[in-house]
């Protein structure tokens, strides 16, 4: 991602060239802290993406590939499906994580993009940005045929080392607490075994 | 969108009983929120504490079973049959006839304004909008502010109580269920309308319940049958939009409209990720 090369920024990217060398391929980025203006720049890019494929009139299959192309670009996938794992996410090994992370990708792509393909004929338009707590609340109006518009609400954060989403609100439906409370139920069903919920995970999707 | 959650008929209401009801209703409505014995908490992973789940639970078989049975084939053949402007005339319909009892709410809460403004949709729309069919307020950019006496309450400064799940009404809390009820006898209207005149009215507000379960089908199937726990999801789903509905009318703090406690996980949906 561009942004202003701050005096900061080059002595920090200075300071971190030894550490990223040796993670090879990680992109540097700026160590500064996250603005206002960056979160509303995230999902303004985030929503022209969304807008473009609501409009583009492709197949409903076509869509949900274009919408995990976008989840995958502009959020926290990690972080959403380990919070969504929640406390259970502590018990699975390193294999389990990535494997749930993988087929969550595509479990919630599939979901919310189906959410998004009612949009057809309507547009989201960004609102402001603000500073909430430790990150940022990016409010934007999802204006639909026939309908009085309703709020969709994104938080952004750059603690994973970009700028990405972690929660979305539609109408104040909390997109985290809404998965934790799914993935733990089909948790539940299958006796609290990962492998199980994995696979039922990668057939519902 | 809105309340994804199938709502059913409306209970005829006779004249006489509306009115004991009325009188007698401050009564009732404490007597329901303070005899509830409150089993022991048990708080679930989304932070809800729902100390009524088993029964709720029970009241939801029972409504997933009617909406299985009854409710979505109804609003699917609904669907198929009934052309799309002329659904949209029955809700515009059904929602005007509804409108005196949001004025009646929107009085109590003290918003002049929202009353004004529903008062002005309805004689709009209850003439030259055809007796409703047609929103002519909404063309004219008057939106309708949509409240209820669960909402009434909240103004007063009733806290939401437990969640319930009301037979065929769905996901409720305790306030909103005696809201509900309350509901049923504020409309005005109905004392103004011939017999002939009321009965049509609740045929159409019969028949917008089964329009409203096939405007949000998708959703509603979604939360029914494709979740793992579609209890658990209704709860979750219902108690979010409503605090959602109920921060937004201004009266909360503004600033942030999704944190109404601190100590209730859930009460925090700006939860941290990052921090666990």
């Amino acid at each position: 991602m561009k942004n202003d090369v701050t005096r900061r920024f080059a002595l920090s990217t200075l300071a971190a060239g030894a550490g990223l060398a040796v993670m090879g391929s990680v992109v540097p980025m700026p160590a500064q802290a996250m603005t206002q203006a960056r979160a509303k720049t995230l999902v303004d890019a985030l929503v022209a993406d969304i807008n473009d494929v609501i409009a583009s009139g492709k197949s409903e299959a076509a869509m949900y590939v274009e919408f995990e192309r976008i989840f995958a670009r502009y959020a926290d996938v990690p972080t959403i499906a380990s919070y969504a794992l929640g406390v259970d996410s502590r018990r699975a090994t390193p294999a389990q994580m990535r494997e749930f992370t993988t087929v969550f990708q595509r479990y919630i792509s599939v979901k919310y993009g189906r959410r998004f393909r009612e949009f057809i004929g309507g547009r989201i338009e960004v609102q402001e940005a603000r500073a909430v707590k430790n990150f940022y609340e990016v409010k934007s109006l999802a204006k639909l045929r026939g309908q009085a518009p309703f709020e969709v609400t994104f938080l952004v954060s750059d603690r994973s080392g970009k700028d990405l989403f972690f929660n979305l609100f539609i109408e104040g439906i909390n997109m985290l607490l809404t998965e934790r409370t799914e993935i733990g139920a089909m948790l539940d069903r299958r006796g609290g075994n990962i492998d199980a919920m994995i696979a039922d995970l990668r057939a519902s999707a | 969108m809105g309340n994804p959650v199938p709502q059913a008929t409306q209970f005829h209401s006779t004249r006489s009983v509306g009115r004991i009801l009325t009188r007698a209703l401050p009564l009732v409505a404490v007597l329901i929120l303070a005899a509830c014995t409150v089993p022991e908490g048990y708080v679930a992973r989304d932070g809800v504490n729902d100390p009524f789940e088993e029964q709720n639970r029970k009241v939801h078989a029972f409504n997933k079973s009617v909406d299985r049975g009854v409710l979505r084939p109804l609003s699917r053949g609904y669907d198929k049959v009934v052309p799309d402007e002329m659904q949209v005339m029955v809700n515009n319909f059904a929602g005007n006839l509804s409108t005196p009892r949001l004025v009646v709410n929107n009085l109590l809460q003290g918003n002049v304004e929202g009353a004004l403004t529903n008062t002005t949709r309805f004689l709009l729309n209850s003439t030259i909008g055809f007796a409703g069919l047609v929103d002519v307020g909404e063309i004219a950019g008057l939106d309708e502010v949509d409240t209820d006496f669960g909402e009434t309450l909240h103004v007063w400064g009733v806290s939401e109580g437990y969640y319930v799940e009301t037979p065929f009404r769905g996901p409720s809390t305790q306030r909103d269920a005696v809201g509900r009820i309350v509901d049923l006898f504020l409309n005005p209207l109905p004392e103004a309308l011939s017999g002939t005149q009321n009965d049509i009215r609740i045929g159409a507000q019969v028949v917008d319940v089964v329009g409203d379960r096939a405007r949000f089908g998708q959703t509603v199937d979604s939360v029914l049958y494709d979740s793992a726990d579609s209890y658990a999801q209704s709860r979750l789903i219902y108690l979010q939009s409503r605090r959602f509905a109920l921060g937004r009318s201004g009266e909360a703090d503004y600033d942030d409209p999704y944190d109404l406690g601190t100590t209730d996980p859930y009460d925090d949906p700006y939860e941290d990720p990052y921090e666990e």
